[in-house]
């Protein structure tokens, strides 16, 4: 945004009075609570978990009885197993697809000429601001009459075009701005665009095709209104997402298995999370614009 | 790849095309069969059902991942086989045309088909306007309206505010990161995650019984506290997200909890990126540290603020999972998106689904275009 002087970081360190601290503690305390009582009491037993909170067996670990007993019986009769490897069947094709489509046209529009570039790119760029709900109803009726739904193909492709717009946007902008020089020494070698493009683009572009990739992945894993409509409910197919609220419908005060199972569709994402943290804050604000 | 060009292009025409032709028949073969395997689940039945799950996962994983893979190649062995002028005439397309393609099919079309059908979806003879006639009137859709209008109200301002405060004052603290990481934490949880959450927070048990969500509890203790003072006649532990009206700001809750991370993260980019001089000299001028914060800092990083905003608000706008598993939009809480839904799946009446979803874009499009506008300002990229 603004300057080059140094940052109010560099006089940071510890300058807050206790009001600071107290402020805080009590913010962060807020943001904790909820997550860590759904861990505490996935492992607490049905009988503990309905009859008191889960507080008491923080406050009391010792003569708690600990149990891994909700995730046995979610994973295997309650098929979040399936669900876990079908979020993986859908999330990763859904990921890599529109990465790959979009890393290949945001080169064409970026270092090739050809009739309606501007046009082209002009129209797939607006279309992020088309809120996903505007192709539903039309979509599913072709899904219908092409017996789509229900497949995993079918929701690759919905994810896909939905991802796309933003995916070209982010990589056009990061691609074309690399230097002219490396592909004009390319094509004196004798390389073709696709080779140029196979390369020397995917490898210098690796930190925008992250962002993007971690942002789509994390899109995908906890999407529910797309694998709802396009996928089903049916447990061949099931995400984490829909087997997780189908748990609220038929068992929703059996509070040990939700938790479990809100814990296990949360693993996957919050390890991502932590481990890439750095490359998903980068997209954040780029990715902000998702429709 | 580069050493194989050559050798290609020497060859003659007919091999050229020979060699295009078995590309893509191994490559077309080879989808068609895996998606087959694919759409069966008892392909690998035999391996019991873990295995043969796991297998299933297997085969979708190299599908996907090298399905898209093959057929760009496939496309370029049939360029490549063509004249050299055909070549490159048509190179680009190999490259920008799938991806149009597919947003054309996914999100052109059935947009274009939305709008027009909430206009021609009408009964036979009926106005075109039917749709939006019978929607404005029916007043479990104005109570959709509204609600979208309170989360509007709420959600954006409450984030943003939360957010701003976080990070000026964690800005000041010695364990920064730590403290920023759990407030950032949310934002890698779905919305039915979340909501199976705060379900368990807003939990009831009848009045004796323990309570065992944390809401209630505190509420019931509180409560207990003040009967025994002798301000309360009595206190009974309530079902939050069955209060009507308060429950929708209870589901407010939830998204102002998923947001706060996001707001925090960019404002605190931002603050960090506030010139130390122009801070040092309001000091000097001996402003006070909420005077400096409030004419200096929020001032300067206005463009991020109005970003966050924005952004929140589309999200808002769209807002479905958190009351589809919640509530289902029982107890008042119905929202436009929840409502499409159930025009869509439990009336089956597409022509009132597709006007809900124009209402949806007609509302969320100043919004966006206020977004685009000021991330362009501000020169954000990737």
């Amino acid at each position: 945004m603004t300057g080059k002087s140094a940052t109010l970081r560099s006089s940071g360190g510890d300058r807050g009075g206790w009001l600071v601290k107290l402020l805080v503690i009590l913010i962060v305390a807020m943001w904790i609570i909820p997550s860590l009582g759904l861990l505490v009491n996935s492992f607490r037993t049905s009988v503990d978990s309905s009859s008191t909170g889960w507080w008491t067996s923080l406050f009391h670990p010792l003569s708690t009885q600990w149990t891994i007993e909700n995730y046995q019986s979610v994973l295997t009769s309650g098929g979040l197993f399936d669900a876990l490897i079908n979020s993986l069947i859908v999330t990763i094709p859904s990921t890599i697809i529109p990465i790959t489509l979009a890393a290949f046209a945001a080169f064409g529009f970026a270092w090739l000429k050809f009739r309606g570039r501007s046009l082209m790119f002009g129209v797939l760029v607006g279309l992020i601001v088309v809120p996903l709900q505007l192709a539903l109803v039309p979509l599913l009726r072709i899904y219908q009459s092409a017996e789509m739904t229900g497949s995993f193909l079918g929701i690759w492709l919905a994810h896909t075009g939905f991802g796309l717009p933003l995916a070209v946007f982010l990589l056009y902008n990061y691609i074309s701005q690399l230097p002219k020089d490396i592909f004009e020494s390319a094509y004196i070698d004798g390389a073709s665009p696709f080779t140029a493009f196979t390369r020397l683009v995917l490898p210098l572009s690796v930190p925008a095709l992250a962002s993007f990739a971690i942002l789509q992945f994390l899109w995908v894993w906890n999407d529910f209104l797309v694998a709802l409509v396009f996928l089903g409910t049916s447990s061949d197919v099931a995400v984490l997402t829909i087997e997780l609220a189908s748990i609220v419908g038929s068992r929703g005060e059996a509070f040990h298995l939700l938790t479990a199972a809100a814990f296990v569709s949360m693993v996957i994402p919050l390890l991502v999370f932590l481990t890439l943290q750095r490359y998903f804050v980068r997209g954040l604000l780029a990715g902000s614009v998702k429709g | 790849m580069a050493e194989a060009i050559h050798p290609i292009r020497s060859m003659t025409p007919g091999l050229r095309i020979l060699r295009a032709l078995v590309v893509v028949g191994v490559v077309f073969i080879a989808l068609w069969l895996g998606l087959r395997v694919l759409r069966d689940p008892n392909t690998f039945a035999a391996f019991g059902p873990t295995l043969s799950k796991l297998a299933q996962a297997l085969v979708a994983l190299i599908l996907g991942v090298g399905g898209i893979w093959a057929l760009f190649y496939a496309a370029n062995v049939i360029i490549e086989a063509l004249p050299t002028r055909a070549t490159d005439f048509l190179r680009p397309y190999v490259f920008v045309v799938p991806a149009v393609a597919v947003v054309g099919l996914y999100l052109i079309y059935p947009t274009a088909g939305t709008v027009v059908g909430s206009f021609t979806e009408v009964p036979e003879g009926a106005s075109p306007l039917t749709n939006y006639t019978q929607a404005f009137t029916d007043q479990e859709v104005i109570l959709a309206l509204r609600n979208n209008l309170i989360w509007l109200l709420i959600a954006p301002a409450a984030s943003v505010a939360i957010g701003l405060a976080f990070a000026a004052l964690v800005d000041r603290i010695k364990n920064e990161s730590l403290a920023k990481a759990f407030v950032f934490m949310p934002l890698a949880i779905s919305f039915v995650g979340a909501s199976v959450i705060w379900r368990f927070m807003y939990a009831w048990k009848p009045p004796g019984q323990n309570q065992i969500g944390v809401l209630n509890a505190i509420w019931v203790a509180v409560g207990g506290w003040l009967v025994d003072l002798g301000l309360l006649q009595e206190v009974e532990p309530v079902a939050w997200l069955q209060e009507i009206p308060w429950n929708t700001f209870f589901l407010i809750a939830i998204m102002v909890w998923l947001q706060v991370g996001l707001a925090m993260v960019i404002l605190s980019a931002a603050i960090k990126g506030v010139p130390r001089d122009l801070v040092e000299a309001a000091r000097i001028d001996g402003g006070s540290e909420l005077q400096i914060f409030f004419r200096v800092i929020v001032p300067t990083i206005r463009g991020s603020i109005l970003t966050v905003f924005t952004t929140i608000a589309i999200a808002v706008l769209k807002v479905f999972d958190i009351i589809f598993v919640t509530t289902g939009g029982n107890f008042d809480t119905s929202v436009v998106a929840v409502r499409m839904y159930q025009e869509m799946f439990r009336f089956r009446n597409f022509g009132q689904a597709t006007t809900m979803a124009v209402i949806l874009l007609v509302a969320v499009l100043p919004i966006m275009i206020v977004n685009i506008r000021n991330l362009r300002r501000q020169g954000v990229g990737a």
